[in-house]
């Protein structure tokens, strides 16, 4: 094999997660009164075109997730030696943006460095100039032609987007209006999306997109690895989370007495702590662990991995008790109702009265606290690793792009375009999360009154 | 309600002792003060000797718990949980790194957190509660939907967004105020205004979307339908019955963060350079110090806890019903 598969600790996890996902997917399905309440979602305009975005970001996660390290030519005594470069099918998939670095930074779409150079030239003479890039705008001889080049590449793509865009609605519109989904926001959300994709496909075969940055990585690139980050941090964090809080929470609220004297101790001990100098503790913590074993780790992707990991559990760690409150009142409430006394009065086992009368009863409070968190965790990871208790410093985040480009804002002139993709691309993704939450609960919310949307 | 205080106030230690012990063990027993000293020393070429001169410097020399080796009280009081640990109770939080009394640079640096801290908070709740009370009045309309949906669009914007941008256009291009730095007493004011805009508008969306849920959850009940039947006005409704009856929900939620505000903010005072409590601790991520680190996490809590028992002390100035025994 030219190639070895890996599986990062991180990987492991998402894999976990998504066959989770669809083991739940698969029981909602079965289950009509379970499907209720997703239907009300899917009814909903906002919600479906902000899934559509999220699935997105979610397909460029899932395939920056599938790592592999490539074998290399030469080989050690006849083994076999891989490159210590982790890979993902997302940089095979993006090798040129990837590959193709310049010296330092350029602006979007420019075919020149960012700052002049000298220049010697053939007769001996030195000039002051921009130097050409390597590769931006590389196909073309005189800079005039590039706007020309720019406009056309960009409209090829926009077209080739729109039109492959209407393809997909156009099939999907039958089965669309079949489930009573909104069809028309889709209709135009679909194309929209897909030109937007088509026409920086098309201009980043050519240019870089958004730029470069200081040691001349491409800024999209960046951007679109960041993704991935940000998406383990506001999913990963809830495997940690969900357990802590379910388990905690209802055996607060079910058994009381000394259990929940002590849960609530816990937890109130916890949360006492203001959460970001927690979880500065935490992380420095962890620094000093991971640096002082470096032996544990084969290649420097391993351990800036294990770091995302443990952050993902300090985070974790620090923000259960939020959810395991809201379950103990919540099962405190429900173990006094009528059905809950029957099932006592029968005979029934504790163990069967929690899983069958009151985790499914709690479920709603977990997938809203759930969807609602994860918009909050995506941007905590920026502020995090400004704050320097984020991710490993060499693992593309946002958090790190942010980090690397505020000083650069002091430049002339200034260097905008990586501070500006990051936070575009982190608006992007927190918006469609919050709108979608916002739906989801408004969905599952039982005091929400469904029959009237407006009060 | 004095021994309700009390009761509160001594329910509150055990709380303490917990957060200590969670310091103690985050920082001592995850990793032995060795690894810290090789961490601060750098992880090649450190001697044993190197090692020993460092925690003998920092007073990590001795055992974690108990010293077997001393005699009478000193076989409590001579080890490490002892003298940094458990007397951050007496709010002796000893020295950072760099051999300053950490308890001093508290004292004059809580000075300038506050100065940003606090009218940041009451501009904000002001800002907020009427934005929110301005949604409610028109609530259903094209005015509150637009609201929300800003609302919505404002809290998915990361704070570094707003502290940079904030920054960028008020500072370097307008020239409005400097970009960074403090001053004391009236000179601080050129310097804190940005950071105090920033501050508010940073939250303005969660925060107003917030009390928007909970003015509306209380316009939906009986006392309101009561009142326009006799024939209220709206704006009587909202401000005479509506706002009073929300001050639970709204003090629940707001009490117990002043006491905190002493910490300052963590983001804004590093990008502005105010010397408070917020760039203290990041300055002392930043370098590793961790027994600042440590004594700002136990005096966290201590706000924390402080602010719990406001909260309970405010309930009863609003709401007569309540009484505290």
């Amino acid at each position: 094999m030219s190639f070895m598969p890996v599986i990062l600790w991180s990987d492991a996890l998402v894999f976990l997660l998504l066959a989770a996902g669809i083991s739940c997917a698969w029981y909602v399905r079965q289950h009509e009164h379970l499907l209720l309440p997703w239907r009300r979602v899917a009814q909903n305009a906002t919600a479906m075109v902000s899934l559509l975005v999220l699935s997105l970001f979610l397909l460029v996660g899932l395939l920056d997730t599938l790592h592999y390290r490539v074998l290399l030519p030469e080989n050690n005594n006849g083994q076999k030696v891989y490159s210590p470069e982790v890979l993902s099918v997302f940089d095979k998939l993006l090798a040129p943006l990837r590959t193709h670095t310049e010296k330092t930074y350029s602006a979007p779409l420019a075919m020149t460095l960012y700052a002049k150079e000298s220049i010697s030239e053939a007769n001996g003479l030195v000039s002051r100039e921009y130097p050409r890039l390597r590769y931006g705008g590389a196909q073309l001889s005189d800079p005039q032609q590039r706007d020309g080049d720019v406009l056309k590449r960009g409209l090829s793509g926009a077209l080739a987007g729109l039109l492959a865009g209407l393809l997909i609605a156009l099939v999907g519109k039958r089965p669309l209006a079949r489930r009573g989904w909104p069809v028309r926001p889709l209709l135009i959300a679909i194309p929209a999306i897909a030109a937007i994709i088509g026409t920086t496909a098309s201009l980043a075969a050519a240019y870089h997109v958004l730029g470069t940055d200081k040691v001349g990585q491409d800024v999209l690139y960046l951007s679109l690895k960041s993704i991935r980050t940000g998406l383990i941090i506001g999913t990963v964090t809830t495997l940690v989370t969900l357990p802590l809080a379910l388990l905690l929470g209802i055996a607060a609220g079910y058994l009381r007495g000394w259990v929940d004297d002590v849960i609530q101790y816990i937890y109130t001990v916890l949360s006492s702590i203001p959460s970001v100098l927690l979880i500065a503790a935490a992380v420095l913590m962890m620094q000093v662990t991971i640096d002082t074993h470096p032996q544990w780790f084969d290649t420097s992707a391993s351990r800036a991995d294990l770091r995302l990991v443990f952050l993902c559990l300090i985070l974790g760690v620090t923000s259960w008790t939020g959810l395991c409150r809201l379950l103990r009142g919540e099962t405190l409430k429900l173990r006094e109702m009528e059905y809950i006394q029957a099932a006592q009065a029968f005979g029934v086992p504790s163990l069967r009265i929690l899983t069958r009368h009151i985790l499914p009863n709690v479920m709603h409070i977990v997938l809203i606290s759930l969807v609602m968190d994860f918009s909050g965790l995506v941007l905590a990871e920026a502020v995090l690793s400004y704050v320097g208790v984020g991710v490993d410093p060499s693992m593309i985040s946002f958090g790190t792009m942010i980090n690397a480009a505020r000083l650069e804002m002091g430049r002339d002139p200034v260097v905008w375009w990586a501070l500006a993709s990051a936070f575009g691309f982190m608006l992007a993704l927190v918006l469609a999360a919050n709108l979608f939450a916002d739906a989801v609960r408004d969905a599952f919310d039982p005091r929400l009154n469904h029959s009237a949307t407006a009060a | 309600m004095l021994a309700y205080l009390l009761r509160r106030i001594l329910y509150a230690i055990p709380i303490l002792i917990g957060v200590n012990l969670l310091t103690f063990a985050l920082f001592f027993v995850v990793n032995t003060p060795d690894d810290m000293a090789r961490m601060q020393l750098g992880i090649k070429r450190v001697t044993p000797d190197a090692i020993a001169k460092w925690e003998h410097q920092h007073g990590y020399d001795k055992p974690l718990l108990l010293n077997f080796s001393a005699s009478g009280t000193g076989k409590i009081s001579d080890t490490i949980f002892w003298q940094k640990s458990a007397s951050m109770f007496v709010l002796d939080f000893g020295y950072s790194d760099d051999g300053r009394n950490i308890g001093r640079e508290i004292s004059t640096r809580m000075g300038p957190s506050l100065a940003i801290a606090l009218p940041t908070f009451l501009i904000g709740l002001v800002v907020y509660v009427s934005f929110a009370l301005l949604m409610t009045l028109f609530r259903g309309t094209a005015l509150d939907i637009t609201g929300v949906g800003l609302c919505v669009l404002l809290m998915s914007v990361s704070a570094l967004f707003y502290i940079i941008g904030g920054q960028f256009v008020v500072s370097k291009l307008w020239h409005l105020v400097p970009i960074s730095g403090y001053e004391s007493n009236l000179g601080a004011v050129k310097f804190v205004v940005l950071p105090i805009f920033i501050g508010v508008i940073g939250s303005i969306g969660s925060s107003s979307r917030w009390y928007r849920t909970i003015f509306l959850e209380e316009i939906g009940k009986d006392y309101v339908r009561t009142a326009r039947a006799k024939g209220l006005s709206e704006m009587a409704v909202l401000f005479r019955h509506v706002l009073k009856n929300a001050m639970i929900p709204i003090l629940t939620g707001v009490v117990v963060v002043i006491p905190l505000l002493f910490l300052g903010s963590l983001l804004t005072e590093s990008f502005f350079g105010i010397p408070g409590l917020g760039s203290y601790t990041i300055d002392a991520i930043n370098a590793q110090d961790f027994s600042v680190v440590r004594a700002m996490v136990f005096l966290g809590s201590l706000l924390y806890i402080v602010g719990l028992i406001l909260t309970d002390i405010s309930y009863t100035i609003v709401d007569p019903r309540v009484r505290l025994q």
